[in-house]
């Protein structure tokens, strides 16, 4: 058992898990916290993603034991009192059809606007799209998404 | 997967000790590929050394014009960094082509090395550069590193530590990624070395990674794009799987090999 210690949206948790343990098995089957989605398990659809020490990582090929003293945002996290902007615009520009794939695309959207910003580059449609090469959107919804990602990136 | 022990060690010496102390050690690092074989049952190690803990294997320098990699940088890292950008920009380029954004800020210089996979990009990168392994036992020339596929000359317990990189007169990458995986299905590595042009290339080896004396020559002789015209490319030798035949990769690999030269810099 490992013992896994990690700032998670915020809060400190501490639990003993298998070494195995994926982190989006501790932050659904653990933690409860079951926005965190898991589409493929083989990190490819992005579903899963969440931010890992401010970045963007797919958390079906993690192990939470290897990232314990860290500090995760799952989607939960990303509300503070009102919606974040990214939420925001996926709900005004209707960025989902299923919604299964929602969570890892906003969590996507917000890395990539945040690593534009300081990187002083601009996020064109083009970039957004190239930056979405990650994550899978089963329904085909893509171009709301698109959509969103640039609304909310004019007001992050 | 099957049960497992995690380490982190924090120095080289115990985490060469644990792999040693133990049944059958893997080590891991961005986990990117262990971690998907190990759902699928494909790898079964006793423990799991992460060697991210150790802060010597981390980071990019430039050692009087040898640009050095440590072992447990990430794609992400290497693709934005103004060292790298400087030193070698189709390096950078190439980081940043690597999977998609969130796989790139865990995958590992090291791991892709260590691992060859045959359709990975950075194996095209040491190659042609003519790059140096560096280990916790020795140093290694590309040219001895690459042994087949998914096999490097590396011994039990070795770990990479970092990669050195000499530096080059110009350099280009160009890959045509499987759309599905973002792997290589062909990409092929130039560089204008002091030693004349080599020319890398990776995703249509049957054994990996490979370079190529035609290519080499041709653009050794004139480094422009209409050089590789009249350069013949074999499929023999070349993978065919259901992404794509050994005619149609010996095709892509002049048509890579053109872009790569047009993108040198």
């Amino acid at each position: 058992m490992a013992n896994v210690k990690l700032t998670v949206n915020g809060r400190a948790v501490s639990r003993d898990v298998p070494d195995t343990t994926l982190l989006s098995e501790f932050l659904r089957e653990t933690l409860r916290l079951t926005g965190t989605h898991v589409g493929c398990d083989t990190s490819q659809c992005g579903a899963c993603v969440v931010h890992v020490n401010g970045k963007a990582m797919k958390s079906c090929t993690v192990l939470a034991a290897a990232i314990s003293g860290g500090e995760v945002t799952t989607v939960e996290g990303l509300a503070n009192g009102s919606l974040h902007p990214m939420q925001t615009a996926f709900n005004d520009n209707h960025g989902l059809q299923c919604g299964f794939c929602t969570p890892g695309m906003i969590m996507t959207g917000v890395d990539m606007v945040n690593r534009y910003k300081a990187a002083g580059r601009e996020l064109t449609e083009e970039a957004i799209r190239h930056e979405l090469e990650g994550n899978i959107c089963r329904c085909t919804g893509y171009h709301n998404i698109v959509k969103s990602i640039q609304d909310a990136a004019a007001k992050m | 997967m099957y049960p497992t022990t995690y380490h982190k060690p924090e120095t080289l010496e115990t985490a060469v000790a644990m792999l040693q102390g133990s049944e059958e050690g893997k080590i891991i690092a961005g986990g990117h590929t262990l971690l998907p074989t190990m759902k699928n049952h494909l790898a079964a190690p006793t423990d799991v050394v992460d060697i991210r803990g150790i802060a010597a294997l981390h980071g990019i320098s430039d050692d009087s014009g040898t640009l050095v990699i440590g072992a447990t940088t990430t794609h992400a890292e290497v693709a934005g960094s103004a060292v790298v950008a400087a030193a070698c920009p189709a390096l950078a380029c190439l980081a940043a082509g690597i999977g998609d954004p969130a796989v790139r800020h865990a995958g590992t210089i090291g791991g892709s090395l260590a691992n060859n996979d045959p359709a990975a990009d950075y194996p095209a990168a040491v190659l042609a550069l003519g790059a140096t392994i560096v280990t916790n036992q020795r140093e290694i020339a590309a040219d001895e590193f690459f042994d087949g596929m998914f096999a490097t000359t590396l011994e039990e317990s070795e770990i990479i530590t970092a990669v050195r990189f000499p530096a080059c007169e110009a350099a280009g990458y160009s890959k045509f990624p499987n759309p599905a995986s973002r792997y290589a299905m062909v990409g092929v590595f130039v560089a204008k070395t002091n030693g004349g042009v080599r020319v890398a290339v990776t995703g249509a080896g049957e054994d990996g990674v490979f370079r190529h004396d035609g290519l080499e020559a041709a653009l050794s002789a004139s480094f422009s794009p209409e050089a590789v015209d009249g350069v013949p490319v074999s499929p023999d030798g070349l993978l065919t799987d259901l992404h794509g035949d050994a005619t149609y990769r010996a095709n892509l690999v002049k048509v890579m090999a053109k872009r790569a030269v047009l993108a040198s810099a």
